[in-house]
């Protein structure tokens, strides 16, 4: 059972994708878990032919409990018995168990299959009755409440929001009472960023267009290839340098809470790529069909506060990461511009960082530098 | 393509964009990044999803006229009044009319 954050101890199978037999490589999705971030998808890391299923669908299980046993290329069995388990998850030093309560029981497990096709006809799951492994609500439940006609649409029932709460709750209560927090800010000038975007975009179909978040995006993961001490992870063992960029992307979930997947290797990424890859994670948040890597990955959280909001954000650090990021609403200033007062749209830009991991100093460079990028969107 | 087929079609839109609001009871006048809640990444993914199915082009520059339901739904008629007429010798998809400013004010 991966890890999926500091502030999951258990989860459910709810359902294998694969069978003993089959032959998976890395990125393959091989069973879909229910936990406090809705149903995941599990993916895999290695190469290898399923042996046999540890785990019955509707088993709760702790962390770190093998799943499945797989026969890896290279024939050691002991080693392979967790790889499903052994997604390397996000360390977690000193993991409170007293502070999160135990996963509620009873909730409907849905397949994602299941939940897009619920939202494709517009069917609720919350009044439904699954006959999938475990009770788990499945795409042939669906079709059967779709064909039984009914109202349209009630809200179908995606993500279970109070689990997501009580997440959120348990990872923030930690971060606040472990993490010594430094604050800094400064305003960027967008006057070049929204510029070059302009017209980018203006050559652009919608399908392929940029946001405003994929150059901030984009400047941080920059940024942060020189200054490392921002990216990764704390653990008992101090301060532990993440292993790629991987920019947890702060995601708002229509009806409250929130998720925070990752966009891997974002420095390596160009615009576009990078765009493409915001766009189809926000789209999964909310819908809920997100990957387990997606959620253990992030080295860091990137919080963009977008056009309808405030001016400024102090985040607090989800972790056992060091650092948060964050953009505030873009806003229209007055701004001195080689001694002439003129109006800007501007942007607060601020850092949340572990005064364990780093100084207020190597934070303010930082913080400048993702300014400095902002200034020179052709770079990015 | 009548003004009543193309609301439906926003309407159904919006929709999926916010599943849990009844998006034909909207005030008309409102706008709908407030009533909706729905931030750059949703109105981006509706601006494409209408381009896409009306088959017009939505520029950048014309997003503020979209910002109301009443509104949406002048703009995109007159979008498609103007995808119509040059729509005479083949069944060609709407080419870009970026370069042409002023297209559809409140002519039709």
């Amino acid at each position: 059972m991966p890890s999926l954050g500091a502030d999951m101890e258990a989860g459910t199978l709810v359902e294998w994708l694969k069978r003993p037999g089959d032959r998976v490589k890395r990125g393959d999705i091989v069973a879909v878990v229910e936990t406090q971030k809705g149903a995941i998808e599990v993916d895999i890391f290695e190469e290898g032919v399923i042996e046999r299923w540890l785990v019955e669908p509707g088993t709760t299980v702790p962390v770190g409990t093998p799943l499945a046993l797989i026969a890896g290329t290279q024939p050691a069995p002991a080693a392979e018995v967790s790889e499903v388990a052994a997604v390397p998850a996000a360390p977690t030093p000193m993991a409170p168990s007293s502070v999160e309560p135990p996963p509620a029981a009873g909730r409907a497990r849905v397949s994602p299959a299941a939940r897009r096709l619920a939202a494709e006809r517009g069917v609720s799951l919350d009044r439904l009755t699954g006959s999938g492994p475990g009770g788990a609500i499945v795409s042939a439940d669906i079709e059967r409440a779709a064909a039984g006609g009914g109202p349209r649409p009630t809200v179908p029932k995606r993500l279970d929001l109070a689990e997501m709460r009580r997440a959120i709750a348990a990872a923030m209560a930690r971060s606040k009472r472990e993490i010594p927090h430094y604050y800094l800010n400064t305003t960027v000038d967008l006057t070049r960023s929204l510029a070059w975007i302009e017209a980018a975009n203006a050559t652009r179909p919608p399908a392929q267009r940029l946001l405003l978040a994929a150059l901030l995006l984009k400047a941080v993961a920059l940024a942060l290839g020189e200054a490392p001490e921002f990216n990764g992870f704390f653990t008992a063992e101090g301060f532990q340098p993440g292993a790629g960029i991987h920019l947890g992307t702060a995601i708002a979930i229509r009806g409250g809470g929130l998720v925070a997947p990752a966009i891997r290797d974002a420095d390596k990424l160009s615009l576009d790529d990078l765009m493409a890859q915001l766009r189809d994670l926000v789209a999964r948040a909310r819908s809920g069909a997100l990957r387990s890597s997606e959620l253990s990955d992030p080295t860091i959280t990137v919080t963009n506060l977008g056009e309808r909001s405030v001016e400024t954000v102090f985040g607090v650090i989800y972790p056992p990461q060091v650092a948060l990021v964050g953009f505030g609403m873009p806003v229209e200033r007055p701004w001195v511009d080689s001694g002439e007062v003129v109006a800007r749209r501007v942007l607060t830009a601020t850092l949340a960082a572990d005064h364990r991991a780093s100084d207020g100093h190597r934070g303010a460079l930082f913080l400048a530098d993702i300014n400095h990028r902002l200034q020179s969107p052709e770079t990015l | 393509m009548t003004r009543d087929d193309v609301a439906a079609v926003l309407i159904d839109e919006l929709g999926r964009i916010a599943p849990e609001t009844d998006a034909s009871r909207l005030d008309p006048t409102a706008e709908l990044r407030d009533e909706l809640d729905i931030d750059s990444m949703d109105f981006l993914n509706l601006v494409t999803a209408l381009s896409e199915r009306l088959k017009i082009d939505i520029p950048e520059t014309d997003y503020p006229k979209l910002a109301t339901f009443g509104h949406a739904v002048d703009y995109l008629v007159q979008r498609l009044g103007v995808a119509a007429r040059p729509v005479t010798s083949s069944q060609q998809p709407e080419p870009n009319h970026r370069g042409l400013p002023s297209l559809g004010r409140k002519s039709s």
